[in-house]
């Protein structure tokens, strides 16, 4: 029953984006959340969106799959469109009793609609065609000057990854030791908060007993393999960039270019709400 | 009818059912198990034991199909789950990975006291059920995490006993254990079918624990059950069992492979002690 819970889901498909290196979905991730702050108007909008849906379009990811996101954010969605649709102050366009929606507000409300979800589509998108460990391999590249300030890049990422690669095992173990406990009368489900708090204990007891043996095991069998940590470790699958990732470094930056064009200029163009 | 325990009425169970992932871990099983009963189930990996016996105690829920313990329906909706369990219990393989608690007998007293019994005959159960796997009295307020793997086993064993089930199953018991810890522990469950009267199930991949110990075997093979008979009459259709990837004792293959050198000799002994028998009564002819 827990096996259904999928963490950062990976969706496997053959795709350009599915094949560009970490380290640039991760920057462009970044440039594309920035992006989503520059613009104001409707043209910058449309901008984005155009990009967005390009690039949904070339994940080959099935759009439905990307929308179960949204779901999780739909209530803080919802929360800040109404408030800012009824709380800011300007130009009356509907008044009903004491609510009333201004120009600004609509204005605000869509906008900041659109950003919270293109904020989620954007990074949602990134985790569907990079696997975790691609996911933890880019970081690791990306943050490595920082080891010039002390910071453990390496031990980091080799904790992610474990932890990463422990998800499913552990949620395994969390269920066949929930069945064991129920198997002697344990009960999960009824109770309020405290109960079922206590009640938590005959789970998480063993699986933490099991977390630390496993964790013994692996820190065993690695060093039986000669790891002595991240000094002078080398990668089999070291990441390169290709032909491909400079060109959407070049389409990346010219993106990012229109945006920022468009957000000093935009104040300038015909208001379209 | 009095005497059937439990009922398997066309079960069937389901994964992802309606998508293009379905599949049948269960498929039409029925099956029929009186009280008293030593049973044993064999299967490759896979081919369903574990779902199959989940579904007796109600931890699994069959996707169509009844379940009858003692002649009542177990998925009516006036049944109690919880007295199912307490009837039923069921050991998992490795059962020491779910002591918790801060002494042996504790961990014990869980069982019993999640039936809602009074301190007293928690207490008088766990100390039974601990007498039961031999478990002594200086062990009783050390820390379940300081003993040794078998002792483990058996306070995880008495942990299920102390709930006084009427039927015991029990997942490969012996996974794990040097031969004297799996000798120590099938001798104690047969001496609980013995002197109790425990309807036991048996599931293992040992064919020499299921013929020295069991009446009856049940095959599950790819989500069916596939042989459901005496121990002698399923060895004897060991060339059926090796295509499912099992096989038979080493005595039936032994005993075999004698009568097709010319030896007549009786080829129904599952145990060594059996073949030594049939072998020096066709010596002495």
């Amino acid at each position: 029953m827990i096996r259904d819970i999928t963490i950062g889901q990976y969706y496997p498909a053959d795709s350009i984006l599915h094949r560009l290196d970490p380290r640039l979905k991760l920057n462009g991730t970044l440039i594309f959340i920035i992006s989503i702050f520059l613009f104001n108007t409707f043209y910058g909008y449309i901008a984005v969106t155009i990009f967005l849906a390009s690039i949904i379009k070339m994940s080959k990811v099935p759009f439905k799959f990307i929308a179960r996101g949204l779901k999780a954010i739909i209530v803080i969605l919802l929360f800040t469109m109404t408030f800012n649709l009824f709380l800011t102050p300007g130009d009356v366009l509907l008044q009903v009793g004491f609510l009333k929606i201004t120009r600004q507000g609509l204005h605000s409300a869509l906008f900041m609609g659109i950003r919270l979800t293109y904020l989620i589509l954007g990074s949602s998108l990134m985790t569907f065609t990079t696997t975790p460990n691609q996911l933890t391999d880019g970081l690791e590249r990306l943050l490595w000057p920082l080891r010039r300030i002390k910071v453990p890049v390496h031990e980091i990422a080799m904790m992610m990854s474990i932890a990463l690669r422990f998800i499913p095992i552990l949620l395994e173990e969390t269920d066949k030791i929930m069945k064991a406990q129920m198997a002697r009368g344990a009960d999960f489900e009824s109770g309020g908060i405290i109960k079922r708090a206590k009640g938590l204990v005959p789970l998480l007891v063993p699986l933490f007993v099991s977390a630390f043996r496993r964790a013994n095991d692996l820190a065993m069998a690695m060093e039986a393999r000669c790891y002595r940590g991240g000094e002078g470790r080398t990668k089999m699958k070291p990441l390169r960039y290709e032909g491909r990732d400079g060109l959407a470094y070049i389409v990346l930056l010219a993106y990012l270019a229109v945006v920022i064009v468009i957000s000093i200029f935009e104040d300038r163009l015909p208001v379209i709400l | 009818m009095i005497n059937l325990q439990i009922v398997f009425d066309n079960i069937n169970y389901v994964y992802s059912s309606g998508t293009a992932f379905e599949q049948y871990a269960l498929k039409d099983i029925n099956l029929k198990i009186s009280k008293g009963e030593f049973i044993g189930l064999i299967g490759h990996t896979g081919s369903g034991k574990s779902t199959l016996i989940q579904h007796m105690n109600g931890l699994i829920k069959a996707s169509s199909g009844g379940i009858y313990y003692e002649g009542q329906n177990i998925y009516d909706s006036n049944y109690s789950m919880r007295e199912l369990r307490s009837k039923v219990g069921l050991v998992f393989q490795y059962p020491e990975h779910q002591l918790f608690e801060t002494t042996v007998f504790k961990d014990v007293c869980f069982g019993p006291k999640n039936l809602g019994l009074d301190k007293l005959e928690v207490e008088l159960r766990a100390y039974e059920a601990l007498k039961m796997v031999g478990i002594g009295e200086d062990l009783l307020d050390a820390s379940p995490f300081e003993l040794s793997g078998g002792q483990k086993r058996r306070v995880a064993i008495a942990g299920i006993l102390a709930m006084r089930p009427e039927v015991l199953i029990l997942d490969e018991p012996t996974a794990g254990l040097d031969p004297m810890g799996r000798d120590e522990i099938l001798g104690q469950v047969a001496n609980l079918h013995k002197e109790k009267g425990l309807t036991v199930i048996l599931v293992t991949h040992s064919m020499e624990d299921v013929a020295k110990y069991v009446d009856r075997i049940l095959v599950m093979n790819k989500g069916n059950l596939v042989m459901d008979q005496e121990t002698r009459k399923v060895f004897a259709r060991y060339k059926e069992l090796e295509e499912m990837y099992l096989a038979a004792p080493q005595v039936t293959y032994i005993t075999n492979e004698l009568k097709a050198k010319g030896l007549d000799i009786n080829t129904d002994a599952t145990t060594v002690a059996e073949a030594k028998e049939d072998i020096l009564k066709y010596i002495n002819n």
